[in-house]
């Protein structure tokens, strides 16, 4: 390894900008002649619009102009898609109803926009805002999944009779109910998967520009796949076609899913700017991201899992209600299905698995993919399964597991993913002994007597992610493929740009994708560039999501720099008289092996700029191309070790250790690498805790806000004590796995199991506040 | 309209604003110090601290005209020339953020804890007094090793001084 190569934890390049107020995120960029946006948004859950009388608004200091739902309807701006098709058990495809980008007839989630003001100042739209009329005539709201699919509920859509969108099924029910027929013991669970608000600390904003001379729209918006949102927004919203539409992404301030969609905000906003032949800029409020972000989970399962006599699994029966809110949102489809059910193996071998997922609408803000989207809900459900198995069973929870463990590799699980590679025990082995699991039965003893309740939950993780390969997408019935792009430019003085498909919103692309080229090419990082987040620079690329930009994008570096080495190799073979097998790449330099006669990087780079003297037929420059689609998913996985007190006075919990070993393969950067475990603990301790997102009877949120939504703090979380186990990815040339969502995969189990065991009472949903903990206490 | 008069980071600065304006937006939109952020409406989440007169103060709870006559350090003044604060360099050297939008924020409230508190500070101590800034990205893990590391440069550079 270099120095600034694979596994060197080197700082960041893209840290300077930011931590001296430099960053250029989208509400930082300001237009000649930009006006503002402010939205005129639904108070009810449901409800018809009769009426919007804007005359008094337009009569506003500064107001530019006032434009309604039915206008983008009149001027055929299309309807938001969900790009992934799912069908029900019976065969149909899955029931939806229209979502126009505000709404001409009906509200039905608190939040939905109705209208929009545009004014000079933020201020001045804010005031008009308040001016605008809307009549609206209420509708009996139904925000709970069990309430909207009970007989007589109020119905959302025409489209979806009870409220259903689809009725779903994955695995072979047959075998299910036969693995059942024959089981010595059989343990069941009821579980709540709190909704949760995305929260990324930079709120969703955008800057649209008509170009009336060019007939050119220009978008800065807050997106993890500025590629597709150029997509979605020209081929099915209508609003500009492909090539006369640039999206820029520049710094995102987070993202965890919740800036993958493309929102009615930014198709407004553009739509608008022609409309008044202004830039229009939008940049949305805390209390807005609390209303419209699209949620994460929310759901209600129950689960049965089949026992033999040796305490061998023998299947497991999973159903599932999951909330979509009150549209499907660009992925949602696929959250609950594909990207959920497919993981309740876990990480045990389980003969038969039969799961079914009813997809329902509520009065609710649309849900989507969360950090870990489908796979958190997945683990938590397994994770408290086989913890509730142990204590049932009367075993020792980390055996239970190890005695599932899958420990051949590739596993076909019934659930369509073959695992690639693992070690199971090797992650639970490094997780029990950093938190000295022999010593707990002590310490809780010890614990005891000074009246503390200490428990222990383990949570041993297993996900999917480098997503995904396209064929494989595509039978399953996502809209896009989902392969990545990069592009290598060699300067002619030697320094190198990489174009990625990958977005940036903090997960250190630039200095990791950096890394990867100082490793191959023996350059400083100081020498890479990496461009990303532009549709004008950059060519087609599919974003950052799924953890997926290294073991995808990354990869698609990598197979355009071995087009770009195999050139240079050429160029250098051609200019030092030897033949190009000879040559070897070190240090910057192009070496023929075994000589002492060596051409530097630049003079090759020149070389094949000048073109002067080029081996015969070559073309001139130094630039290569390459579209990468994977060959399975990546699976990462891990064990998780939970160590905490209950005060049984006040139900309060005080962490005592978190331990995480988590196997991601190779690590390029392992200071980013722990960076985004941290991270992703953090929220799924979060989950277990303190968040959720909660509605009244009325669909009314009464968790809008950073007062009343508990996000977790500083004084909240623990320090975490981290380790690596590594089999290396069999499916990528880098080894690597992805990171980014593995902590609040894994987290939020282990946390609960640790209550739960502390306690003595496996009833306990999240967040696990010090009320709801007391209670399990006391009745 | 009003006219304020203020110092930001060393300059003497003077704006006619609307008397509602907050200093936040005073220095976002009319300075354009954008270094500055804003995440939240209620005075939760920190991203916009700033030092009014010396202390952490949230910019998004003060109007610009109550801090007519001080002097305002923000994130882009606390830097001298190429050299880093410490504690900028001390966030980048222990990975102390990722997107960087909370990270001014968590800078000048950290570099007024450390002032506050000296060489009495502990992991305990950081957590509580960072509780008024939010961050999505880190778990704090590293913020907190950021702000420690940084409370010993900051002794050192202070020693030097």
């Amino acid at each position: 390894m270099g120095v600034e190569g694979i596994g060197a934890s080197v700082v960041r390049k893209e840290d300077r900008r930011f931590i001296t107020g430099k960053g250029r995120y989208v509400d930082d960029i300001k237009l000649q002649g930009m006006t503002h946006a402010h939205f005129v948004r639904s108070p009810h859950a449901h409800a018809k619009v009769k009426g919007i009388d804007s005359s008094a608004a337009m009569k506003m200091p500064g107001v530019v102009g006032v434009l309604i739902g039915q206008q983008i309807v009149d001027d055929k701006v299309g309807n938001l898609i969900c790009g992934w098709a799912i069908s029900s058990k019976d065969g149909s495809p899955m029931k939806m109803g229209a979502w126009p980008a505000m709404a001409p007839e009906t509200v039905r989630f608190v939040g939905q926009a109705v209208a929009v003001v545009i004014a000079e100042t933020k201020n001045q739209a804010k005031d008009a805002a308040e001016a605008v009329v809307v009549d609206y005539e209420e509708l009996q709201a139904v925000p709970d999944i069990r309430a909207a699919i009970k007989p007589g509920a109020p119905q959302l859509h025409p489209e979806a009779p009870g409220n259903v969108v689809y009725d779903w099924h994955i695995g072979d029910e047959a075998a299910v109910k036969g693995a059942f027929s024959k089981a010595a013991n059989v343990v069941t669970l009821e579980l709540t998967n709190n909704r949760l608000v995305p929260n990324a600390m930079e709120p969703r904003a955008a800057i649209a520009e008509y170009n009336e001379a060019e007939e050119h729209y220009t978008l800065y918006t807050t997106s993890q796949n500025p590629h597709v949102a150029r997509l979605v927004l020209s081929a099915f919203y209508n609003i500009a076609p492909e090539h006369k539409l640039r999206v820029i992404a520049p710094d995102v301030g987070g993202g965890f899913g919740s800036k993958i969609y493309i929102y009615p905000e930014e198709m407004v906003a553009l739509w608008a700017s022609k409309k008044v032949r202004r830039p229009v800029k939008w940049t949305g409020d805390r209390t807005e991201a609390f209303l419209t972000d699209h949620h994460g989970r929310d759901h209600i399962s129950k689960a049965e899992m089949a026992f033999d006599k040796d305490n061998k699994i023998l299947g497991l029966r999973v159903k599932t209600h999951a909330n979509f809110g009150a549209y499907m949102s660009l992925f949602s489809s696929a959250v609950p299905t594909y990207l959920y059910a497919t993981l309740l193996s876990g990480q045990y071998v389980i003969p038969a698995i039969y799961a079914e997922v009813m997809g329902v609408y509520t009065n609710t803000t649309p849900v989507d993919a969360y950090r870990g989207a489908g796979r958190p809900e997945a683990s938590y459900l397994v994770e408290r399964m086989m913890e509730t198995a142990a204590r049932q069973l009367k075993v020792d929870p980390a055996e239970l597991r190890r005695k599932n463990f899958v420990t051949q590799f590739p596993y076909q699980t019934p659930v369509i993913m073959a695992y690639d590679i693992g070690d199971f025990g090797a992650s639970l082995d490094a997780a029990m002994k950093a938190i000295d699991y022999a010593g707990f039965a002590a310490r809780k003893a010890k614990a005891k007597s000074e009246g503390k309740l200490r428990g222990l939950g383990f949570s041993c993780y297993i996900e999917a992610c480098g997503i995904a390969p396209s064929k494989a997408v595509g039978s399953l019935g996502a809209g896009v493929g989902l392969w990545e792009s990069a592009e290598v430019r060699v300067n002619p003085v030697g320094t190198i740009e990489i174009l990625t498909g990958s977005h940036s919103h903090g997960q250190g692309h630039e200095t990791t994708f950096a890394q990867l080229i100082s490793e191959r090419l023996g350059v400083p990082i100081s020498q890479v560039q990496i461009i990303h987040g532009d549709t004008d620079k950059v060519q087609f690329g599919m974003g950052t999501y799924g953890s997926r930009s290294l073991a995808v994008g990354g990869t698609a570096i990598i197979k355009a720099m071995e087009k770009v080495e195999a050139k240079a190799k050429k160029i250098a073979a051609h200019a030092l008289e030897a033949s190009e097998n000879d040559i070897v790449i070190e240090n910057g330099e192009f070496k023929v092996t075994g000589t002492d006669k060596s051409i530097a990087l630049p003079m090759v780079a020149l070389a094949a700029y000048t073109a002067h003297n080029l081996p015969d037929g070559m073309e001139p420059g130094l630039k290569e191309t390459a579209f990468y689609d994977p060959t399975n998913f990546t699976f990462p996985a891990g064990a998780y070790i939970c160590e905490l007190e209950v005060d049984p006075g006040t139900g309060k919990t005080s962490f005592v250790n978190f331990v995480a070993a988590d196997d991601f393969g190779r690590l390029i950067n392992p200071m980013i690498v722990e960076g985004q475990v941290h991270g992703g603990l953090a929220q799924g301790i979060g989950q277990a805790l303190l968040e959720a997102a909660v509605y009244d009877s009325n669909g009314q949120p009464v968790t809008a806000s950073f007062m009343d939504y508990a996000m977790p703090r500083a004084d909240d979380l623990p320090s975490f004590k981290l380790s690596h186990t590594t089999t290396l990815c069999p499916g990528n040339p880098l080894g690597v796995k992805g990171c980014g969502e593995a902590g609040a995969i894994g987290a939020s189990a282990a946390v609960i199991n640790a209550i739960t065991d502390a306690i003595g009472n496996n009833k306990l949903e999240m967040p696990a506040t010090p009320n709801r903990v007391w209670h399990a206490i006391h009745g | 309209m009003s006219r304020v008069e203020l110092k930001i980071n060393g300059n003497a600065v003077s704006a006619d604003i609307e008397d509602r304006t907050l200093l936040v937006h005073l220095l976002r939109e009319n300075l354009n110090l954008t270094g500055t952020h804003v995440g939240c409406d209620t005075s939760q989440c920190g991203a916009c601290v700033v030092h009014i007169d010396g202390r952490a103060v949230k910019s998004c709870t003060v109007l610009a005209g109550q801090a007519a006559g001080s002097s305002i350090t923000t994130i882009e003044g606390i830097s001298n020339g190429d050299d880093l604060h410490p504690m900028q360099a001390a966030f980048r050297d222990n990975h102390g953020l990722q997107c960087g939008y909370c990270t001014p924020g968590m800078i000048m409230s950290a570099i007024d804890i450390v002032n506050r508190y000296g060489g009495k500070l502990d992991e305990d101590t950081i957590r509580h007094e960072l509780e008024g800034n939010i961050c999505r990205c880190t778990g704090y893990h590293n913020i907190v090793k950021s702000v420690l590391d940084a409370a010993g440069r900051m002794k050192v550079s202070q020693a030097a001084e």
